[in-house]
């Protein structure tokens, strides 16, 4: 008795804790028996380099949500930044002034979304769609409307470039993650952040200074969201000011769809992780399948609503 | 007589706790039956089961002679039954006549609201049981009390014959109080059946016809005749043991002066006001509600924006412009309103507690020491014997008794000189209140000094060596311990017609 009790224990501690991480691995596990080419080396490093930029973009993400907040603008820094990069090569040559005015330019916009927010108490998403149109619209003029080609090759090794055949925006997301993952729970900065979501009067009582905490978390936003483009123009080894449409609710969707709470308070890391994964290998099934775009949107709105909808009732039968 | 409300073992489980264990008492028309018992002794629980939020595992409600089964609170209104809660349920940003006709507006057909009758239906119904009040008002311009009004106007307008009020005076003011005892009465011969639900024992005898004591999930004992009950027998059926003096103050010898708060002012405190506390000093603070002593503190802890003062600590000019300079400096400040300005609900037990103290413990300046943080959890949730399942309970699981020692557990994890405690036994029950008592007693012993605020008079007079009495945002009178008498107090915080004004201003605003 005490045994099968123990087991349903077990069980119950890994559903709740890891429940997105043991869909994935089904997942995985089925996707390599049934769909042909999915589990080959080939395959996998498509996926990795595919879902690089919604990982990288969702370490930060994953504060913003912890916070209580959320950012709309990342799709369009990434269009900035490339754009910015691509110039700055062209213009001076110098592989590491374009890479630095990419991130720099993209936590300009960051810093000025978090003190918007934080100073001025403007709601996140009004402060963060005025600020993406701006930063849409400043892509466009700087690029005079087209594709900025980068004449400098060196730079395409950024994005391009392997490290023990894996590629290089698969290892720098991997290094995202280990680095936000510390920040978030190993550091009084992290949680902080989940104080702020979890009750921001309390937590101003507390003696946590919360406008500083929500300015670095944009702060740190527009840097990722800013490096994240420049890797994008390495990769497309150009900077594009109209790429990336939709990309700042795809790594909102891949945070919630791995358990990081809306409302603020509750950010798993490793839950954003799962999510980000489980998204792409769904999509590169899709593909690998031959499954028409119409469809897959369908088929990607359902997992998001699915996985909330489950989440909702695990509350609901723990709190009962 | 017939009971109108019968609970026949109504049992309910919760993961791990039996929260109703078997609990069978009735309820008659005509008659105020008061609920007592310690946090987490299963009041709310019943209420809740009552009201349709909750499902027994076992057991019966039987109204009027017939087996109820509520899936939903919109059930329970249906069949007659209103509850009031701590927390009330209006929309702020709706009018008073919206408020009450909520979900049941009169229509002129194609679902136009008929706001004629429905500013006439609600001003008849209100003028029952609040007067002065403009149905077309927003509620958030309302007083707590008035807003407690509003509530029980709907219930009354819902055709409810059974009421039922969770902590309803927890912060009225004596006014409002008498106000709100009034018209229970009123309900009551009109032959309605009222549950009243508190823990201040003085409500119990004065307003109700029976009471029954819950402790620990069970029923322990229902008196149908207040004559066969008095305060220390009801109190000592509810906690399992005597308790002679909850308040057990003790004497103790002062020190110089640590405090000194002068010429402080604020946008809620225009007239500026000074005072000081010495070492080892509880300092009591006491006044109506709105009287402005949370602002006071609030201006003190740097939580508010000065406008102008001093605040010297050991001699030393001290700079607070946010709560972190106060914390530094070891003054905190434990909040009214532990839900929303206390705890983070969402997060363990160990979170809020090293919630501040970490950044003084921190492993290379950088990351946080886990080990340091769990120790330090574990050594509060034992020594202010906090019940918790663990340190990686949410503290939203938790009562509000527990919450309190955890914020207490996060202060005295700092190097604390300066307690300001606001209202800090609101709420929590008896035994708890005396843990806290003495602990208070013990921490002053320490060295350390306490302000304490308090709405409660008999508790304000028990703990505190000095009292100040504050009135629309003055300090009206200071008291030594000897000086202090109820009428000498409440004649400080009250002249007849500060408290209309005050109504007035509050429905202006």
């Amino acid at each position: 008795m005490s045994k099968k009790n123990s087991i349903a224990k077990t069980t119950r501690y890994l559903w709740d804790n890891s429940g997105m991480l043991l869909i994935f691995i089904v997942l995985v596990i089925l996707l390599s028996i049934f769909v042909p080419y999915f589990f080959t080396w080939r395959n996998m490093v498509g996926l990795g380099l595919s879902v690089s930029m919604v990982g990288m973009v969702a370490c930060t993400m994953v504060f913003c949500l912890a916070s209580g907040a959320f950012d709309l603008s990342v799709e369009n820094i990434i269009a900035f930044s490339g754009v910015s990069a691509a110039m700055i090569i062209n213009m001076t040559g110098s592989v590491v002034l374009g890479v630095l005015g990419g991130i720099i330019g993209g936590g300009i916009f960051g810093l000025l979304n978090g003190i918007i927010i934080a100073k001025a108490g403007i709601n996140a998403l009004i402060t963060t769609l005025a600020m993406s149109q701006i930063i849409r619209g400043l892509a466009f003029i700087v690029s005079r409307g087209s594709a900025v080609g980068i004449m400098n090759e060196n730079f395409f090794s950024l994005g391009n470039g392997q490290i023990l055949s894996i590629p290089n925006p698969i290892w720098i997301t991997i290094i995202c993650f280990v680095i936000f993952g510390v920040l978030l729970n190993k550091t009084t900065y992290g949680k902080n952040t989940l104080a702020i979501g979890g009750n921001v009067e309390a937590a101003r009582l507390a003696g946590i200074a919360v406008d500083k905490v929500r300015i670095a978390i944009f702060t740190l936003q527009g840097l990722m969201a800013g490096f994240a483009g420049v890797v994008l123009a390495s990769r497309m080894t150009s900077g594009q000011p109209n790429t990336s449409v939709g990309f700042s609710l795809d790594v909102i969707s891949a945070c919630v769809l791995g358990g990081v709470s809306l409302s603020g308070g509750i950010a798993p890391i490793q839950g954003a992780i799962v999510g980000v994964l489980i998204m792409g290998t769904v999509q590169n099934a899709m593909n690998l399948m031959n499954i028409p775009t119409f469809y897959q949107y369908v088929v990607r709105g359902m997992i998001l609503l699915i996985a909330v909808l489950m989440d909702r009732f695990k509350e609901q039968s723990r709190s009962a | 007589m017939k009971p109108v409300l019968e609970f026949a073992s109504v049992t309910k489980v919760f993961p791990g706790v039996k929260a109703l264990d078997a609990v069978s008492f009735s309820i008659n028309n005509g008659q105020v039956h008061g609920l007592v018992g310690e946090n987490g002794s299963g009041k709310s629980t019943l209420l809740k089961i009552l009201s349709g939020a909750y499902h027994a595992n076992e057991g019966q409600i039987i109204l009027r002679g017939e087996v109820q089964d509520f899936k939903t609170t919109r059930a329970a209104i249906q069949a007659g039954i209103a509850l009031i809660y701590q927390e009330l349920n209006l929309v702020p940003e709706m009018t008073v006549a919206e408020n009450l006709m909520l979900g049941q507006f009169p229509t002129k057909g194609l679902g136009f609201i008929d706001f004629n009758r429905l500013h006439g239906i609600a001003e008849k119904q209100l003028a029952e049981v609040l007067e002065g009040v403009n149905p077309k008002e927003k509620v958030k311009n309302l007083s707590i009390g008035q807003r407690q009004m509003v509530e029980i106007a709907k219930a009354l307008l819902q055709e409810a014959d059974i009421i039922g009020f969770d902590e309803p005076t927890s912060s009225l003011s004596d006014k409002e109080v008498q106000r709100l005892f009034e018209i229970i009465k009123n309900l009551r011969s009109q032959g309605k059946a009222i549950i009243y639900v508190s823990h201040r024992m003085e409500e119990i005898f004065e307003i109700c016809d029976q009471v029954t004591v819950f402790r620990d999930g069970q029923r322990i004992v229902t008196y149908t005749d207040m004559e066969d009950v008095n305060h220390d027998l009801l109190v000592s059926n509810m906690v399992g043991r005597n308790i002679e003096n909850i308040y057990n103050y003790r004497e103790r010898p002062l020190g110089d002066t640590v405090l000194k708060v002068e010429e402080l002012s604020g946008e809620k405190i225009p007239q500026p006001v000074s005072f000081d506390l010495k070492r080892g000093e509880i300092l009591g603070f006491f006044g109506l509600v709105g009287a402005g002593r949370s602002e006071v503190m609030r201006l003190l802890y740097g939580a508010d924006k000065k406008k102008s003062g001093e605040v010297h600590l050991e001699g030393r000019k001290l700079k607070i412009d946010k709560p972190k300079d106060a914390i530094v400096e070891g003054i905190v400040f434990m909040p009214e309103d532990r839900k929303y300005d206390g705890v983070i609900p969402i997060r363990n037990v160990s979170e809020n507690i090293n919630i501040s103290c970490r950044r003084l413990h921190k492993k290379f300046n950088i990351f946080l020491d886990e080990t340091w943080e769990a120790n330090n959890a574990n050594k509060f949730v034992k020594t202010l014997s906090i019940k918790t399942p663990s340190i990686n309970q949410r503290v939203g699981n938790l009562s509000g008794g527990n919450q309190q020692k955890i914020i207490l557990a996060r202060w005295l994890s700092e190097d604390v000189s300066v307690l300001l405690m606001d209202e800090p036994t609101r709420g929590i029950d008896v035994g708890t209140k005396n843990e806290i008592y003495n602990l208070m007693y013990r921490l002053t012993e320490e060295g350390k000094s306490i302000i304490c605020i308090s709405s409660d008079l008999p508790e304000i007079m028990g703990v505190s060596d000095r009292l100040l009495v504050m009135k629309d945002g003055e300090i009206v009178g200071a008291l030594n311990r000897e000086e202090m008498d109820e009428e000498t107090i409440i004649k400080l915080a009250l002249t007849t017609n500060s408290t209309d004004n005050k109504n007035k201003l509050l429905i202006k605003e």
